[in-house]
């Protein structure tokens, strides 16, 4: 065999090793951030904390440091109410804030004013925070949306959620009464049918135009159930089973669905059973 | 005359070089005075981007690859060339110079093809990102063309430093030729830290201010944070990368050798490119680190992005590619070690340090923190496994790497034993301080790795590497400095170039393809980590495809252009050898008669 097809041959081979790993290791595309269309006054404090946790996941890019792992304070662990009382108490305190929702808005806009210990800058003896500013880029929350993960640190735990829901008044810097946000996710549906669609409930319901023995018939549901049942079977499709089907029906819809969507279905599917 | 050609084109690089960083600076001063320099950086549409029905990524990525390959081997090449031409010089010894000139026959096609891709790229840029290409003429300015200017000058020194190479051999000629290979260079290097300096500031962009416009000199806007670590990183990487290139071909070139004159040259050739290639290659993780620092001090977000976010699976591909590096180089100095007889006086240490390459790899492919869908983290029982969890973090992995950088010098430094014998009357004093350095360098490394990794926090765990690398330096320099020492008025035992199996000359292919390989990954991973920007924080991307690709789809590019680059590899090789063929004129019998 002529040497040039040995040599070409095995450094052939060789690159599809390396291809074939690459290919075998789990698949993960990192998304950027879709703009989405929001309406403020359409906020309930449910949606908004919703809202705030998404973004505390997401665009915010939070988790980044704040887990687990010791490179920032676990928030999700912590009773942020709580810490951040005893924070603006503590002598090394050099910041403004005199109640919790202020301290934690000042944390993500003057992160260096308070550093915890342990968590500083290499060589700055933990008087510069290595956190990004959340209002400047990359991380640009605006007003609302810091209000929003504001809203969500404080209900995590069950505390009292002081910020106050947003209005169409109070957001000034749009000209309509809609604001545009980026999240790491598809745009809220804006009708009831796009949300059945989009959530899957075709696939295995009867609803809408399609026909499908997999789930219970949705179009008359309403028959069958109350406006509670039927966002029970919804959010918790394991709580009741619906006798003759099998319980295949995702259990993640509580966390995937916005709340606005979740009613616009559960009341569609009202509406179209009467 | 050639003396005063040279000193003709000493006064003319003299005179062009000041003269074209007048132009930039003064452009510099001039545009800072402009209202030009306070627009903003665009903010673009989707519909800014043209839609020419194919994937604008996939070309520029591909085309940028190549020239990267291809502008990273022909700056690599003159720099270790000069330096084995000075040895030969020196020393009077005419192999070296041949094979320095022989290095550049290779170099020098490849040029050609690199100043190719870089035109195809410059072109697909502007045609499928003209806002960007926009903007970022706006920010340098006419430091490109002192670009373009420097690749006149480097064009015309390297076609003098090649083609003169005869015309200037001997003699004072001599070392005119050796400054003009300094003169190349020089300037080879210059245009790479330009060139640098363009995609440092896209990754954390400096002389501008917080929405993009131009508030600073040239000097500013290319000095940011991350330039000087890349231009290390890059100069060491280019090496190896250079160094594993030729090793290829000569490892060509000796598997299709017809006579033992030729497989002696050859195998004399890859040893040497083998050399240089682990030589540049030993220090690059040091660089790596610098680079990551920097990164994070820069920003803490892009570091976890890329070292503990959606690219963590990619170190894992990183980890086998290097893997494949060390055990390939280390396996053709082992195979080589039967060049020499003395050799089987240190035969019995391989095995351990083959098991320490082995061991090394497997911990460095352990991954640590991944992004795990519900059901994987309910299988592990948490975010990390239990047992080898404690191996994905880097404490382990520095233990690790710096270990298989201590078994490869090892390797390196029985290979320079074997066809000596020492005679300086402290040898074993010596050699007993040498086992002492390896010793204590490698308890402080694990102690350094274990005790401030897992016992201490986070600070302490990063300022542990330090130790741990300053460890394998005093190993190396240590190593490098005895055995000189150790060496002197030696007996050397007789050695045969040429007798080595022709298996270990697949080691040196697979080098290449390795080298090759990771430059395209961590080209990946360094584009990748600006996320969705185009200037990281102030100009967005909102390309179509401004998403982070998987690392599959990732890995199918980087094949494309690895398989290209070897194709034209083969080609240039192929193309050095045409050169050395003459056709020798048919007899016509006829006339005799």
């Amino acid at each position: 065999m002529p040497v040039i097809v040995k040599v070409l041959g095995f450094s052939l081979g060789l690159t599809l090793v390396f291809t074939l790993i690459a290919n075998l290791l789990p698949q993960v595309e990192g998304e950027a951030p879709v703009e989405k269309i929001i309406d403020p006054s359409a906020f309930t404090e449910e949606s908004f904390i919703a809202l705030g946790e998404e973004l505390f996941q997401g665009k915010g890019t939070c988790t980044l440091c704040h887990n687990n792992m010791g490179r920032a304070p676990d928030i999700l662990a912590l009773n942020m109410v709580e810490t951040s009382t005893e924070r603006m108490a503590d002598s090394r305190y050099q910041g403004s804030a005199k109640d919790v929702e202020a301290y934690l808005r000042e944390s993500m806009l003057q992160p260096s004013i308070y550093v915890v210990q342990g968590f500083g800058k290499k060589g700055s003896n933990d008087t510069e925070s290595p956190m990004p500013t959340v209002d400047k880029a990359p991380i640009q929350l605006s007003e609302l949306e810091i209000n929003a993960v504001i809203a969500f640190m404080q209900a995590k735990d069950g505390n009292l959620v002081t910020v106050a829901l947003p209005t169409e008044e109070a957001t000034p810097t749009t000209s309509q009464s809609e604001i545009t946000i980026q999240i790491n996710e598809p745009a809220m549906a804006k009708t009831a049918e796009a949300a059945l669609v989009q959530f899957g409930c075709t696939v295995c319901h009867s609803v809408l135009e399609t026909e499908s023995p997999v789930g219970p018939d949705l179009r008359t549901v309403a028959s069958r159930l109350s406006v509670e049942e039927i966002r029970q079977s919804i959010v918790d499709p394991n709580a009741v089973i619906a006798e003759g089907f099998p319980p295949i029906m995702p259990t993640d819809f509580a966390e995937k669905m916005k709340v606005k969507e979740l009613d616009m279905i559960v009341q569609f599917l009202v509406d179209s059973g009467k | 005359m050639h003396i005063r050609l040279i000193l003709l084109i000493i006064l003319l690089v003299g005179f062009v070089t000041p003269s074209l960083a007048e132009i930039a600076s003064n452009s510099s001063e001039v545009v800072a005075n402009t209202e030009t320099t306070l627009t903003p950086a665009p903010e673009l549409k989707r519909s800014d981007y043209p839609n020419m029905g194919f994937s604008s990524r996939s070309v520029v990525w591909i085309l940028a690859q190549m020239h990267l390959f291809f502008a990273a081997f022909v700056l690599a090449v003159p720099i270790f060339v000069l330096v084995i031409e000075f040895i030969g010089f020196k020393y009077k010894d005419d192999r070296y110079d041949d094979m320095a000139h022989e290095f550049m026959k290779i170099s020098i096609t490849a040029y050609s093809i690199t100043a190719l891709f870089g035109g195809s790229l410059a072109f697909a840029l502007f045609l499928l990102y003209p806002q960007f290409m926009a903007y970022m003429m706006r920010v340098f300015n006419t430091q490109t063309l002192v670009y373009a200017g420097l690749f006149f000058a480097e064009s015309a020194l390297l076609y003098i430093y090649y083609y003169g190479w005869n015309a200037m051999r001997y003699g004072e000629a001599k070392w005119g030729h050796l400054t003009i290979g300094l003169l190349l260079n020089a300037v080879g290097t210059t245009l790479l830290v330009v060139a640098n300096s363009w995609a440092t500031f896209m990754m954390a962009p400096s002389g501008i201010n917080e929405v993009g416009a131009v508030t600073g000199s040239i000097w500013e806007i290319m000095k940011g944070p991350l330039w000087n670590p890349l231009n290390l990183h890059r100069v060491l990487a280019n090496i190896a990368f250079g160094g594993a290139v030729v090793g290829a071909y000569a490892a060509y070139k000796f598997l299709s050798a017809k006579t033992m004159a030729e497989k002696a040259h050859y195998d004399w050739m890859g040893y040497t490119s083998n050399f240089i290639a682990v030589l540049a290659f030993l220090p690059l993780p040091f660089a790596g680190y610098w680079l990551m620092a920097e990164i994070y001090a820069y920003s803490q977000q892009m570091g976890i992005t890329a070292m503990g976010g959606i690219l963590a699976w990619l170190f894992v591909v990183q980890a086998i590619l290097i893997g494949t590096i060390l055990l390939s180089a280390n396996y053709y100095l082992w195979s080589g070690m039967s060049r020499c007889e003395g050799s089987e006086r240190y035969t019995w240490m391989i095995k351990y340090i083959a098991l320490v390459l082995i061991v090394g790899f497997l911990i460095w492919v352990t991954p640590h923190t991944l992004i795990l869908t519900p059901s994987e983290v309910a299988t592990l029982g948490g975010s990390h496994h239990h047992t080898l969890g404690p191996l994905g973090i880097m404490p382990a992995k520095n233990i690790a790497v710096n270990l298989m950088l201590i078994a490869t010098f090892l390797s390196f430094q029985l290979y320079r034993r074997s066809d000596k014998v020492i005679t300086v009357s402290w040898a074993k004093a010596g050699n007993a301080l040498m086992v002492a350095i390896y010793v204590i360098a490698i308890a402080n490394i694990i102690f350094a790795g274990v005790y401030y990794g897992y016992f201490t926090n986070t600070v302490y765990k990063v300022g542990s590497s330090v130790m741990q690398v300053a460890s394998t330096l005093i190993v190396i320099i240590g190593g490098v400095i005895i055995d000189t020492l150790m060496f002197k008025n030696a007996k050397t035992l007789p050695s045969t170039w040429g007798k080595v199996n022709n298996f270990s000359q697949y080691a040196l292919f697979a080098l290449p393809v390795a080298f090759t390989w990771l430059m395209a990954l961590m080209g990946y991973v360094r584009s990748s980590v600006r996320t969705n920007w185009h200037v990281y924080t102030v100009m967005k991307d909102n390309s179509p495809e401004n998403y982070i690709p998987a690392i599959g789809h990732a890995g199918n590019m980087m094949t494309i252009a690895t398989v290209l680059f070897l194709l034209i590899i083969v080609f240039i090789f192929w193309i050095a050898s045409l050169s050395n063929t003459k056709q020798v004129p048919e007899v016509d019998n006829a006339s005799n008669c």
